[in-house]
Parts: structure tokens; C-alpha cells; sequence
């Protein structure tokens, strides 16, 4: 049973090895979505449902389609690969690969301490549910906070894009 | 059903911080803007791994708050950072981006 954390955990790394190296934008969004789905599988494994739950229904679910609407809007052709081939040289990945892998190692030496397991226990949606709306109930109310601001910032932006659009046709 | 594995931390925690470096290359190469939101969200989803790991740790129902509370900044930085991708191509036609570098001496 433990195998299938490892697959899932090869196939997230793989997938978004391909997301953050892919050419096409709507090929990485798929790839994005597989390593979401693969991440979503480790959720469950180590027993959180509810979590894998919000990972396929909000990251997969909502935020990569709020992307693929951009990339529709933005009617990228098959100039962009193009153009996408000629942005990425080879050489560019040296400089940023010899920053992330020494951080890369520095966090396996942090995080690799004594020997320990999670807990083969599932936390029910319940559980979270009655922490989240008790002791984490200002931080709740914050997160709205933030998601209103949002909202309104998005519509901001967006909407002058819509408006010019509509003044040119 | 309970279907939950005694999984090593260790190997989570790897798993976190190689999709978290994977992310960083991604925002540190890439140039086309949409990819470097793409690599950020791959960065997030790292930490929200790392979170609901240590909370399975102990089986306490803290990791998946946070992760829940990392959902809602990735969701709140995602409309935004969109808008701002459609305002980059209508202005400067371009999704690079070092198009946007007005303030560049």
C-alpha cells in the first residue's frame, strides 16, 4: 500500500518537472492539473480527505480553469511556442539550477531529523470543520477579507480590459 | 474506512521540497508570465503538502487549516495576477515579463 505514495509522489514531480519546462501554455495547465490530482492522491494516503477533497474541487477545479480562461482570452497560437523556443536557451537553466539545488539539499539535511511516521489516522471533516469555525475563526473571517479584496481588485483590472476592448470593436 | 498510510515524514517532506525547488527554477527561468503564475501555484501546493504532512504527523486537524488558508491566498492571488497578465498584453502585446520594466532606470 505505502508503493502508492511513492507513485504518486513520481508522477507529481514528473508532471510538474513538465509544467515548469513545457512550451505550450494549455499542455502545462493538463500537467498542472495531473500533479494537482497526484498531490490530491498523497492528501488522501496520509489521511486527510477533506483536504485532497479542496485540492481537486478549488486547485483543479477552479483556480487552473480561471487559467485556461486567460490563455482562451488571450488567444495564444502556435507563434508562442515558437516564441516560447527561442525565450528558453538551454544555458538559462545553469544559473537558477545552482541556486535551487544547494536549497533544494539544505532543506532535506533541515527537515531530516530523527525518524518519524504520520499517524495512520484519518482527521474527518468534522474535526476540521469545528477547529476551523472555533479557534480559527478570526483567521476565517480574514481569509474572506482577503478573497473580497480580491474580488474587487480583479474586477478593477479586468474590467477596463473589457471596456477598451469593446471602445476598439 | 480508514485508508490513511503510516507513511515516513521524511519522505513527505522531500517530496515538499523538491516540488517547492521545481517551482523556484520555474519562476527563476521562465519568462512568459503565465508560466511564472504556474510555477508560483506549484510553490504553493509545496508548502500546503508540507502543512497537511505535519499534521497528519500528530493527526490533528491544524495541517489542513493552513492548507485550507494557503487555498484561499492562491485563489486571491490567481484573480489578481490574471488581471494583471490581460492589462501585460494589451499594453505592451506581450506576455514577457520584462516588457513591464518602465521603472528600469
Amino acid at each position: 500500500m505505502e508503493s502508492l505514495f511513492y507513485i504518486a509522489a513520481v508522477t507529481a514531480l514528473a508532471s510538474t518537472v513538465m509544467v515548469v519546462t513545457g512550451k505550450n501554455a494549455s499542455h502545462a495547465l493538463i500537467y498542472l492539473i495531473v500533479s494537482l490530482l497526484s498531490v490530491a492522491v498523497i492528501f488522501f494516503l496520509l489521511g486527510a480527505p477533506f483536504a485532497a477533497a479542496l485540492e481537486v474541487v478549488v486547485y483543479a477545479g477552479a483556480i487552473v480553469v480561471l487559467f485556461l480562461f486567460v490563455v482562451m482570452m488571450l488567444n495564444l497560437g502556435k507563434g508562442s511556442v515558437a516564441r516560447e523556443h527561442a525565450w528558453l536557451r538551454p544555458s538559462m537553466w545553469i544559473l537558477p539550477c545552482l541556486l535551487t539545488v544547494p536549497l533544494f539539499l539544505g532543506l532535506v539535511y533541515a527537515l531530516s531529523g530523527e525518524p518519524a511516521q504520520t499517524a495512520a489516522a484519518m482527521v474527518s471533516p468534522k474535526t476540521v470543520g469545528t477547529q476551523l469555525f472555533g479557534p480559527y475563526l478570526l483567521a476565517v473571517e480574514l481569509a474572506g477579507i482577503l478573497l473580497l479584496a480580491a474580488l474587487v481588485g480583479a474586477y478593477h483590472l479586468g474590467r477596463r480590459y473589457l471596456s477598451e476592448r469593446r471602445e476598439e470593436v | 474506512m480508514n485508508f490513511a498510510l503510516s507513511i515516513p515524514l521524511e519522505h513527505v517532506f522531500v517530496l515538499a521540497a523538491a516540488l517547492f525547488c521545481t517551482g523556484l527554477t520555474g519562476v527563476l527561468v521562465r519568462r512568459n508570465v503565465m508560466f511564472v503564475l504556474m510555477s508560483l501555484e506549484v510553490m504553493m501546493n509545496a508548502c500546503g503538502l508540507a502543512f497537511v504532512a505535519a499534521g497528519a504527523r500528530w493527526a490533528q486537524a491544524d495541517g489542513q487549516i493552513m492548507f485550507m488558508f494557503i487555498l484561499a491566498l492562491a485563489a486571491a492571488e490567481v484573480a489578481v495576477a490574471l488581471g494583471i497578465v490581460l492589462q501585460l498584453s494589451r499594453r505592451f502585446d506581450s506576455l514577457d515579463v520584462d516588457s513591464a520594466d518602465e521603472m528600469h532606470s
